[in-house]
Order: structure tokens, then sequence, then C-alpha cells
């Protein structure tokens, strides 16, 4: 059992979540992650490590709610526990002195790239964050991002906060100003770290993505997290996450990410129409069903 | 008077395949003591050198003539502590009873039945008069791995006084005992309350350390103070066709289905863990192995309208137990022999449609000794299917070796270890079972993790490397 010591939410169903785990703080590096089972009957998912403080033994993770085990993890508050963490899995992000760096977090892909950002800043990189979200109530984490670079840019779609449009219109101005950029990670959704490998690619950056197939048990017996990098077959949870955006076969990935779509809608409802019907038990329950029913309300599903 | 081997009463091949519950139901008391009289209580008996672990047969199944059953479990358990899964999962035609003597002439005792039976008898009635452990040695021993080999090498170890830390980097204690082999051959229940014994026992285990990622062998060693490391890390990296098409939806390694349905119980509707659904559709797996038969059957259970075995030799050359091919084909499963798949059709959504198979002959001999399959040109032809199984076989998990510069591995990615002493290139530093090996059963690993704990007792006794 992992304990939770601190639980709050950054935007609309996006939670943070700092949990005990002494042997994963140790030893944890930026681009690393941990399998999560919440209870009992739970499903294992992976989810990135944002930070990790050694000397207080805890992880930092930052979970989207967008089906039934993320939902349930996002109910949980500091004190409660969830059943498995193990980590740190995968492997650490390649960490170099590239030049200009060009960090892009797209929604809770920030999460993800936020220690990797801060490790290339540490590493006498020039870091220049670009940060995309739907709107202004969806971008996280950006005084930590402003903290660690030299420049930051906000985008969102509808124009709610920063620039108007997508990380790639921010990514495609920097490059046609002739602005040198010698390294590009980018975490976000599919077709966003797509989009990024084909704007960079004819300029011949390096460019890294961190994919997020599907897992089960990340650390390499299944292949179940399988990616086809160029012409090779890797494995995500330990040849990965990272992989050179160039050779991603982005098209298959998005296909495999699909393949329980239906189980995984048809799980989701099941558990919002349970809590919604459920009678309020402890206090802060109370707080997270009315929270989560006033984000239904306004139609903020992530 | 001459007595025919008893036959084990089982779940009728058309109701079984619509459930988890284990095919095989055990002997009862009066099943056992005939199948035990059938016994020659042979001088010099060959069973026990059949054996990996050398169970002491004869003495058991003498006392279980005695009608005295649980000194039979303890006999068993001299030498096996796990006899409930090993009664259950042995190829015993090739160990015990293969070697046993009434077998020249007709059928060998049905040893596995009544190890099975003995062990069952035991756990309704209490569970083991577990031995008392040599007094406390202050050594501390680090098992990496609770499979087979790790869970037999702690059993001993702890009880020639040793403290032993079994870690494990899945949530659950029992490796292939508790993802690979389904309910159906093997109830989780069993494992798990001989995992009980050997916690009653005192030994320690940790679930969710991945050696080699959340803790090195040298901090095993230095930092955490262990005086000694036994790995036991199995053969779970599955091996793929690498044929085209292996990425679509509804492709999977057997390592991958078999977890999602055994360990997190993709079978039942209370668990969150999605599988693919089977429901009316055609499975094809691929393999002859247990594993194989293991996928074909789950993939039935789960509602497939056909179920498929294609394997690219005859059925003479598959690997698989006798027992489970002839419960896989009551219950239904089709075979196609000599049958190799050159490609994955896609339905052009993503999905799997069909494989393009080929036809195959047996040529020359290999290395295994078994007849080369080579491709009899012209011959493809397409099998439907909606959802296919790898099941080929698997290689070591390199997680340990990767992060242990000073581990010697084989080039096939296996840790090499001496055959008798199981000791690697690292003082301090044993390793046996499917790492060392490659895919086996779940007796030979038992087997390595004896000879482990033996020889890992010497070295902390001497200190001799």
């Amino acid at each position: 059992m992992f304990r939770i010591v601190e639980a709050r939410f950054l935007g609309p169903e996006i939670k943070l979540f700092r949990i005990e785990a002494p042997a994963i703080a140790r030893r944890q590096k930026p681009g690393q992650f941990v399998i999560v089972r919440v209870y009992e009957a739970g499903e294992r998912i992976p989810l990135t490590i944002a930070d990790a403080d050694a000397r207080a033994g805890t992880i930092t993770i930052i979970v989207q709610g967008v089906g039934k085990t993320t939902r349930l993890l996002n109910r949980k508050e500091a004190g409660d526990f969830v059943l498995d963490v193990v980590g740190p899995l995968g492997k650490p992000s390649e960490i170099a002195r590239y030049g200009t760096a060009v960090v892009i977090g797209g929604g809770v892909g920030t999460a993800i790239a936020h220690p990797t950002a801060r490790a290339l800043k540490e590493a006498g990189n020039y870091v220049v964050v670009i940060l995309g979200a739907r709107s202004r109530q969806y971008v996280i984490l950006e005084d930590e991002m402003r903290r660690i670079s030299d420049e930051l840019y906000v985008t969102t779609d509808d124009g709610s906060q920063g620039q108007r449009g997508l990380v790639t219109d921010a990514l495609r101005q920097m490059l046609e100003s002739g602005r040198r950029v010698d390294y590009v990670l980018a975490i976000g959704p599919i077709p966003m770290m797509a989009a990024v490998a084909e704007l960079t690619r004819p300029y011949g950056i390096k460019t890294v993505v961190s994919v997020n197939p599907i897992m089960v048990d990340g650390t390499g017996m299944c292949g179940g997290c399988r990616v086809q990098v160029g012409q090779e077959n890797k494995f995500a949870c330990v040849d990965g996450p990272e992989f050179d955006a160039h050779l991603v076969n982005f098209r298959l990935l998005a296909t495999r990410n699909s393949m329980y779509r239906e189980f995984e809608q048809r799980a989701l409802a099941e558990f919002e129409r349970a809590a919604r019907t459920e009678p309020p038990a402890a206090g802060h329950e109370c707080r997270m069903l009315a929270l989560a029913r006033a984000l239904e309300s306004e139609g903020s599903r992530p | 008077m001459k007595l025919p081997r008893q036959k084990m009463p089982e779940q009728e091949p058309e109701e079984r395949r619509q459930n988890f519950a284990e095919v095989n139901l055990g002997l009862d008391e009066a099943l056992a003591r005939r199948e035990a009289l059938r016994c020659l209580e042979c001088a010099s008996p060959r069973c026990t050198q059949g054996c990996p672990v050398g169970v002491k047969v004869r003495e058991f199944i003498q006392l279980v003539l005695e009608g005295d059953y649980l000194g039979a479990a303890a006999k068993i358990r001299e030498d096996n502590v796990l006899p409930a899964i090993t009664g259950r999962v042995c190829p015993q035609e090739h160990q015990c009873e293969g070697s046993c003597i009434l077998g020249r002439r007709g059928e060998p005792v049905g040893i596995g039945y009544l190890e099975r039976f003995v062990a069952d008898y035991e756990r309704a009635h209490g569970g083991p008069a577990l031995p008392a452990p040599a007094p406390p040695t202050g050594k501390r021993v680090a098992i990496v791995g609770s499979g087979p080999a790790g869970l037999s090498a702690a059993g001993d170890l702890v009880r020639l006084g040793h403290e032993v830390v079994v870690l494990e980097a899945l949530h659950e204690i029992g490796g292939v005992l508790v993802y690979g082999i389904p309910e159906f051959r093997l109830p989780k229940e069993i494992v798990r309350q001989e995992v009980e014994n050997l916690k009653r026992m005192g030994v320690e285990f940790r679930t969710n350390v991945v050696v080699g990622k959340t803790v090195t062998l040298d901090e095993l060693l230095g930092e955490e103070g262990f005086d000694a490391v036994f790995v036991a890390t199995g053969a779970g990296l599955p091996v793929f066709l690498n044929i085209p098409g292996e990425h679509l939806c509804g492709v999977y390694s057997a390592n991958e289905f078999l977890t999602r349905v055994n360990l997190m119980k993709a079978y039942r509707d209370d668990y969150d863990e999605p599988v693919f659904d089977c429901r009316g559709r055609d499975v094809v797996v691929i393999g002859g192995g247990n594993t194989a038969m293991d996928a074909v059957r789950t993939a039935l259970r789960l509602g497939a309208a056909t179920a498929t075995i294609v394997y690219r030799r005859s059925e003479a050359e598959m690997p698989a137990r006798l027992e489970e091919v002839k419960h896989a084909r009551e219950e239904g499963v089709r075979f196609q022999f000599l049958t190799s798949p050159v490609e994955f059709l896609d339905d052009g959504r993503g999905w799997l449609e069909g494989l393009r198979c080929v036809r195959m002959a047996l040529g020359e001999p290999d290395a295994s000794g078994r007849r080369r399959p080579v491709p009899v040109p012209g011959s493809e032809f397409v099998i439907p299917a909606r959802m296919a199984v790898i099941a080929v076989g698997n290689r070591g998990n390199p997680l340990v070796q990767s992060t242990t510069p000073d581990l010697e591995t084989t080039p096939e990615g296996y840790i090499k270890a001496d055959p008798v002493t199981l000791k690697t290139s690292k003082r301090g530093v044993f390793a046996g079972g499917d790492i060392v090996t490659g895919g086996a059963t779940v007796i030979l690993a038992m087997g390595a993790g004896r000879r482990a704990a033996r020889a890992i007792d010497e070295y902390l006794r001497t200190g001799v490397w």
C-alpha cells in the first residue's frame, strides 16, 4: 500500500498526487514512469513520474481523469492509499548539452515533460518551453516551467490564454524566423507529437517524443506496448518511452491505443453512473462528487 | 489381479469449456488407495531418479496405502515445497511416471495424481505441519523473482536458518504460476496457500520491486545488507515472429493474453482489465507447447467460435503435455499441423482478419534432434481469425543483467551459471531456473532452486566462492 501525502486539482479532472514511495523516489530519473494499480480489482496503468523528493521519499504523479481508473484515482485524497506502485520503469531521458532545446507540452503531457525540461536546463541548454492546451483552465505547471526555462510560450485552442492556435504554430514561427533549434522534445496527444515530428523533419532537428501505448506489466514481459520505430519492433516500457520522433509510426500507435475503446467507454459509463447514484459517505467524498458534477455540467470533460 | 490405472474424474468437456474452474477434479480416498496399490515398491525405484527434485515416491505411496495421508504429504515436502502445484502441472510422462517400471508393459503409476491427492488432503485438513527451521544463522539471502525456482529456494533456505527476502516485480507472488498457468489447470487459491505456508515458515515477500530498476544487484549486496542473491527471474521475454502485420489490433503475445486473463482476471466482469472480446470470433494460437495449449483453451472459455492451434511441426513433435493436448481436443480445439504463418492480414482498419500460412514438410533433424520443418512452395492459404496469440517461446528478461555489467550472459541473453553450484561470474550471486536454461518446466525450475539453496548455504557457511 502506498500512502498519498498530497492531492490537489491543477485543472478540470487533472490532479496532482504526491505519494510515499521511497525506493522509487531515490532512483528515478527524468523520463521514467511508474505502473499503478489503484485497488484489488483494478487494472495496471502507466503514469509518468512528474517530480520526486528523495529526502521526503515521495514521488509526484499528475493524473488526467479520462477513464474509469484515472477517475477513480482522482477521487483519492491525501491520507488515502493506492494498492500498488512499481518503478521507476523505462529508460531515463537522454540529457545532453544540445544547445537550444525546445520542450513542448500538450495538455497533461506538460507534467511528463517538466522533469526532462528541468534536466535539460541544468545540463546547460537554452530551454524554450511551449505549452499547449484546449483552453486556459487546462494549462498546468506554467509557473514551474517558467522557472526552469529561458523562454515560455502558451498556446490555447480558443485563445483564452497566450497565443490562439496549436503548439505547432508557435514552433513553426520559431523555425521559420530562422532561429537555431538543436533539440525538440514533444509530449502530448499523438496527433500533436506526429505534427511536431513532421514540422522538424525537413530541418533535420533531433526530435524526441514520449509515447503512451497501452501497457500491462511495464517490465518487458508481454510486448503489449510494442511500437514500430523505424524498421524495428520496440517495447516502449523497456526500450522507451522516449523515441526518435522521426522514426515512430504514430498511425499504428494511435490504432493500437484504440483497441479497448468500447470496453473503456462502457467501464467509464458504469463508473460514472455508480458515482452519481452512490449515497454520499465520507465528507471528502461529498466534495469530490460535487466537484465532479460541477465539472461535468460545465461540459469540461477533457 | 492386475489393476488398471485409475481415471482422474474431470469436468465434462461441454461444461468445462464454459468456465474457468479446474478441469481435473482430483482422486478421492478410495481411488487414491486403489492407485497406490499398483506401485510395485521397487527396491531401487527409478521414479525418484526421474523426479527433478528427487521426491521419495515409494515411501510416500506406502504411506498413502497405510491411510497416513498427512504423513505422505510430509514425506513429499521433504523434497518438494509445492506438491499441490507440481502434482498438477509437471509433465510426469517425461519424469517420474516416465521412469516407472510399470510403464514398460502398461500404464505407469499415477504418481502426479497421488501427489496432488495428498497435497489437497493436507490443505483440506489444516495445512502442513511445517518443519521447524534450523537456528538462525544471521545470514540474509535475497531471491529475485517469486516463480517456482525462487519459491523452492526460499523454502529450503529458510529451513536452513537463513533470513530470506523474495523480491517480485509484479503485484502478486508466484511468477508463471499466477500470470501464466490458467485457473482451470492451477487454481490461484492453491498458489496463494503455498505462499502462505512459506510466509509461516518465515520467508518475507516484497512485491512491486523490479530488481535492475527499483534496486540493483550491487545495492542488494551492498547497502541492503544481503550476503547472497539468487537470481530466478525466469524467461519472461516474449518472442515475436517478425512477420508483417504483427502490430495489428488483435495480435497478442501469449504472455500478454495470459497475464490479462490470469493475473489481471480479465475473464471476470468484476475486474477492470480488458482483453480481446473473443465471443463469436475465430482465434488462432501459434505454437505447440503448454503455453499455446493454455492460450487456446483460454480463448475457448472466453467464448471463441473457433480456436485453432497452428503448429509448424507435426503432432508427434509437440512439446505440450499429452494430457493438455487431450483436454484441448476434447474441448473442441482444432489443430493445423505442419503450418506456419507468414503474414497477419489487416482488415483495412488496423485489426486482424486472418493469417496467411504456408504448409510445411519435415526435413532433416535440426540441433534439437527434431526434424526441421521446411515450407512447401506454393502451398499458401488463409485462416480467418480476428485474434491471434503468439506462443512460440520466451527468452530471458534482461532487466537484471542490463544494470549488472559484471554478470556474464550467453549470446541468447541468459545468465551464465555453473550447472552444479549455480554460481555466476559475480561473487555472491547465484542464478537458476529459466533465466539460465531458457523456458523449461516448473519442476526443473524448482530443482534449480533446491540446488541453489544447497550451494548458497555452503557459501554462507564457508565463505568460499
